[in-house]
């Protein structure tokens, strides 16, 4: 058993990270995930390494890219209109095919928005929120226990396809205090043959870019990339499914959404509704195949967002319409309560 | 006791679940109290979110407009003065975390020192990582001091983890607070345990959580 801690969602990935090997921090605060950046800058003196708060998201990020180069663990983290200002970055992690850690704690938008939370970048985050075809490992974590648990897995995820992880949480998940076990979760690392560390006149140098001059290597190159994709579709889908067996109605939901969503659901149970729950943990690869196998079961389905529906979209493609998809939302920094989510169970249910 | 009641320490400490239960132990014993808001820190989870229930308990609640918002204004009313120039209510205050929380006091520091009436209580939580021994508090009560401008009177004990707390749990941090009332010099003036608990021990001040949960039952 390792030691219990009482942790915001926002310490948990930065004392994860921590345990994960990452020693270079880079960010510039915002509300609701400037805990991440407050914990770094007291931990990371400590233990020779480096917190830096840059003069922009921007800067932030392209210093993410330069570590990254180097082999190194590192990340950044923002909520909303930050990870706006990043996407230029990202697009050339991909394009370069180095791991990093992006930390997205959302909160309501566009623009400006507020400070309260949402999910309501789920596309960004899913769908290249950059130029350029890529895709960013997406992972929504729904209790402080899997923001650290999702914190290393997704360094691991990372650095084994040399691509972005983002951890896509909303503020709530961000600020929220439970009891962390952090210690008992294994850290595994990969060789990086590609960093650039120095030839030490032994080998070829090496080189990071995402700059081609013949179009026809380019294309290669994202070929390429589309089937480290397909592989990652086939093998590192996650998902949690609750009540399932049964299940006449399935509800779809991710982080804060999904936790609602349960006590709706085992309110719905008492009252004799056979209502279950797909959770997507990862966003990116979305659990597709799950959500088919179940389209047969299932009278209809219920996507549980604080967004103006962005899921339902990939939901409604992985059951390739073979069922109505309803969607049940609180936008602009509101979150869905139980009784709003157990109406519209009762809502679906007497319509299908 | 002092008029006023200040509670202090590092974030997520505890400070707004003590201060609120506090007020309401105070107005229960029939003593007219008001408590309020000094932060400017936290943007989730603020004494706000306990209004309804210090209203039904008649204790008036001084916040600032934006606190619970959509903005992040770091911003104090101005009727936060009626605090120090009327004395005929107790004060409970609920001081943003760190010393960056506590900057926010030196606004009425000499209002406060020249009354001469007032309490200022360190909370700790052993289960903090970052206030995890009892050489971590004292950098951060050191540091709270510093920037408020005001010296400690007291430590509350609220070693906790939320809802899955147990007795266990509680009578492991006697040691802790214990080892920081003799660093420090201070008292331990309260031993914080949740409703529901039995914990035997000196000053034991039962609490209810206030904060919003989203409970993870099955």
């Amino acid at each position: 058993m390792g030691e219990k801690v009482l942790m915001k969602g926002n310490e948990a990935i930065a004392e994860a990270a921590i345990r994960a090997g990452c020693r270079h921090y880079f960010g510039y605060p915002i509300t609701p995930q400037t805990e991440v950046a407050a914990y770094m800058s007291k931990r990371m003196p400590k233990i020779g390494g480096t917190f830096l708060q840059a003069e922009s998201e921007i800067a932030a990020i392209n210093m993410v890219i330069g570590v990254s180069s180097t082999g190194k663990r590192v990340m950044t983290s923002s909520s909303s209109p930050g990870i706006s200002l990043k996407q230029e970055g990202i697009s050339y992690l991909a394009g370069c095919d180095l791991p990093a850690l992006v930390v997205n704690v959302e909160r309501g938008g566009p623009g400006l928005g507020g400070i309260q939370p949402s999910q309501s970048d789920y596309w960004q985050a899913t769908k290249a929120g950059g130029h350029g075809d890529y895709h960013n490992l997406v992972l929504a974590p729904a209790s402080v226990q899997e923001m650290a648990a999702l914190t290393i897995k997704g360094f691991e995820l990372a650095d084994k396809y040399g691509m972005v992880a983002m951890i896509l949480a909303d503020g709530t998940m961000g600020q929220m205090m439970e009891p962390v076990e952090i210690d008992d979760i294994e850290i595994k690392t990969v060789d990086k043959p590609w960093a650039l560390t120095g030839t030490g006149m032994k080998r070829e140098h090496n080189i990071v870019n995402s700059l081609y001059l013949k179009p026809d290597l380019l294309e290669i190159k994202n070929f390429e990339r589309y089937e480290k994709y397909a592989a990652i579709e086939r093998d590192e889908v996650m998902y949690e499914e609750y009540l399932m067996d049964d299940a006449e109605y399935c509800i779809v939901a991710f982080g804060i959404s999904a936790r609602v969503a349960k006590n709706a659901i085992n309110a719905a149970r008492a009252e004799g509704i056979k209502v279950g729950m797909l959770r997507p943990i990862t966003l990116w690869p979305f659990p597709k195949d799950a959500l088919l196998a179940r389209a047969d079961q299932c009278k209809a389905f219920i996507s549980v967002e604080m967004s103006m529906g962005q899921m339902i979209e990939d939901v409604e493609l992985a059951i390739k319409c073979k069922k109505p998809v309803y969607l049940c939302n609180r936008v602009g920094g509101m979150i869905p309560s139980p009784e709003e989510v157990l109406a519209k169970i009762k809502e679906v249910g007497g319509a299908n | 006791m002092k008029r006023v009641t200040l509670f202090a320490g590092h974030y997520g400490s505890g400070k707004t679940n003590v201060a609120v239960n506090y007020a309401m132990h105070l107005s229960d014993s029939g003593l007219p109290v008001v408590i309020a808001d000094l932060d400017v820190v936290n943007p989730y989870f603020r004494t706000k979110d306990s209004e309804a229930e210090l209203a039904a308990h008649g204790i008036p609640l001084i916040s600032s407009d934006y606190a619970g918002s959509n903005v992040d204004f770091p911003a104090l009313p101005g009727s936060l003065y009626s605090l120090f120039d009327d004395h005929s209510s107790y004060a409970v205050l609920d001081i943003g975390g760190d010393d960056r929380g506590a900057f926010a006091l030196g606004r009425y520091r000499d209002m406060m020192l020249a009354e001469d009436n007032y309490d200022m209580f360190l909370v700790i939580n052993c289960f903090r990582p970052l206030t995890k021994t009892p050489e971590l508090c004292v950098e951060i009560k050191e540091e709270i001091e510093e920037a408020a401008g005001i010296k400690f009177t007291g430590i509350v004990n609220n070693s906790n983890l939320g809802a899955e707390t147990t007795v266990a749990d509680v009578e492991s941090s006697f040691d802790y607070a214990n080892a920081v009332s003799s660093l420090t010099g201070l008292p331990i003036v309260m031993t914080t345990v949740m409703e529901g608990l039995e914990v035997s021990g000196d000053n034991i001040f039962h609490i209810k959580l206030q904060k919003k949960i989203f409970e993870e039952d099955s």
